[in-house]
């Protein structure tokens, strides 16, 4: 007996499909970028300036930063199962990535207001600025400064990394063209186009890091 | 005035200030030399309040510095200080490094913040600079720039903390200046310095540390040229040879 498989060439009509895609790609980013830049710009802080919070967030940066994500995601997806809070894909993906990137910026936060010259600090304090003006005038500016290349090339790395988030059943720009190649059997095609896509997304990101650094530049 | 009494400071074992006791009249031009180590810039810090003591107190008009309940950001509006190190903000120009405390500590509207700061600037011969970012003046020029910007907060001290040390010396005399030129207006200032010839000439009164104390205080001239102690005798011996 023959089974006769349901393949069907590329269609104008799959575009919707690949759009909702890349809307699913672009969603996740941003959420991503956003949240977990604010919670990696209050984790480094946080570590910086006082011992417990360098203690107590020490594990956290470790086991993030080491577990692959593909793991991460289904991990967690099981955890909300089990705690039974079933969540949308969309929701673990963006809770996971949110950490991950956190995590991330957290060390390049560190690493930023670390570059600050203590002398510096001392000269705002004697002026009478008060410890937050300082932070926001003097040493956060110098901060964001010195890490902003680092920062951007995790932008980017997170944008490629919502792909993984198909494995809990997200369907995004990967997710919907790997759909396509079953169907269609077009792989070369599809994965071209796709490939094109996500550069699309990152290269602009990265043109645009590049001349806001030039703006940046001063010392 | 700048009263200071019996004060001690320790970096963990080490016991920098050893018990000191000194009074600034307003006005008066005060020197503090010695050897490094001696605790003379440490003491300048503590005026300040950038450096906790452990004992002692120091009382700038009759504000205790370090009382938890001093308000410091407050206090220090009345005491200018200027570091070894530039410390010029490297990301804004030499107008926005001087407009930025009056603006945010004494929350002077924008415009008239830029205005005091091109006065300021103007005073330490930098009117033409004021759009430059550090990176772009010399050293005398950021020191100078360091010198403006304490003086837009309108202290009532101007503390300097070896501030031509780090220059070459081609630059010093411009800093120099400056310091002569604050000299007359009547300002009191607190100057640590290894330029015994400037201090022998610009100070009312020089005071010569040795080991966390005060070796010998007295008249500029008499302690350079007459010095009482062995202590000063040797070490402006070693300095000026």
């Amino acid at each position: 007996m023959q089974i006769q498989l349901p393949y069907s060439g590329l269609q104008w009509s799959d575009i919707p499909f690949l759009l909702t895609g890349i809307y699913h790609t672009l969603l996740l980013t941003v959420i991503t970028v956003v949240l977990g830049t604010l919670l990696g710009i209050f984790i480094g802080w946080a570590r910086e300036s006082s011992k417990y919070p360098r203690i107590m967030f020490g594990p956290l940066i470790d086991v993030v930063r080491s577990i692959p994500l593909i793991i991460q995601f289904i991990l967690v997806n099981s955890f909300f199962a089990m705690a039974g809070f079933p969540a949308s894909p969309l929701v673990i993906g963006g809770v996971v990535l949110s950490i991950y990137m956190g995590v991330l910026t957290s060390e390049l936060v560190r690493a930023g207001l670390r570059s600050v010259r203590p002398e510096l600090k001392k000269a705002s304090r004697s002026l009478g600025l008060t410890y937050w003006q300082e932070l926001f005038h003097v040493s956060g500016p110098l901060a964001f400064r010195a890490v902003f290349p680092g920062w951007v090339g995790t932008v980017i790395g997170v944008t490629k990394d919502t792909a993984l988030v198909s494995v809990v059943g997200y369907v995004e720009l990967l997710r919907a063209s790997q759909i396509l190649i079953n169907r269609s059997n077009e792989a070369l095609l599809v994965l071209a186009g796709t490939g094109l896509f996500y550069f699309i997304i990152c290269y602009p990101i990265s043109r645009y890091s590049r001349s806001l650094e030039k703006v940046l530049k001063h010392d | 005035m700048i009263e200071i009494k019996n004060v001690r400071k320790s970096y963990g074992e080490l016991e920098v200030i050893k018990g000191i006791n000194l009074t600034i009249k307003k006005g008066e031009v005060l020197c503090l030399i010695g050897g490094s180590g001696s605790g003379k810039s440490t003491l300048l810090q503590c005026i300040n309040g950038l450096e906790p003591i452990q004992s002692g107190e120091i009382i700038v008009d009759n504000t205790k510095v370090h009382d938890p309940k001093t308000d410091l950001n407050q206090l220090r509006q009345k005491l200018g200080i200027v570091f070894q190190q530039y410390n010029a903000f490297p990301h804004m120009t030499a107008l926005e490094n001087v407009a930025l405390a009056p603006r945010l500590v004494k929350k002077i509207p924008k415009r008239e913040a830029l205005e005091l700061a091109r006065q300021h600037l103007d005073y330490v011969g930098l009117g033409n600079r004021a759009d430059m970012r550090p990176a772009s003046l010399s050293g005398g020029q950021q020191q100078r720039l360091a010198i403006a910007r304490a003086l837009a907060m309108q202290p009532s001290y101007m503390l300097f903390d070896e501030v031509t040390s780090a220059l070459d010396p081609e630059l010093v005399g411009e800093v120099l200046d400056t310091i002569r030129k604050l000299k007359k207006t009547g300002m009191t200032l607190v100057m640590v310095t290894h330029d015994i010839s400037f201090a022998r000439e610009s100070a009312d009164r020089v005071a010569f540390f040795d080991n966390g104390l005060i070796c010998e205080l007295g008249d500029a001239r008499q302690v350079v040229n007459n010095p009482k102690e062995e202590r000063t005798k040797q070490f402006l011996q070693r300095v000026l040879n």
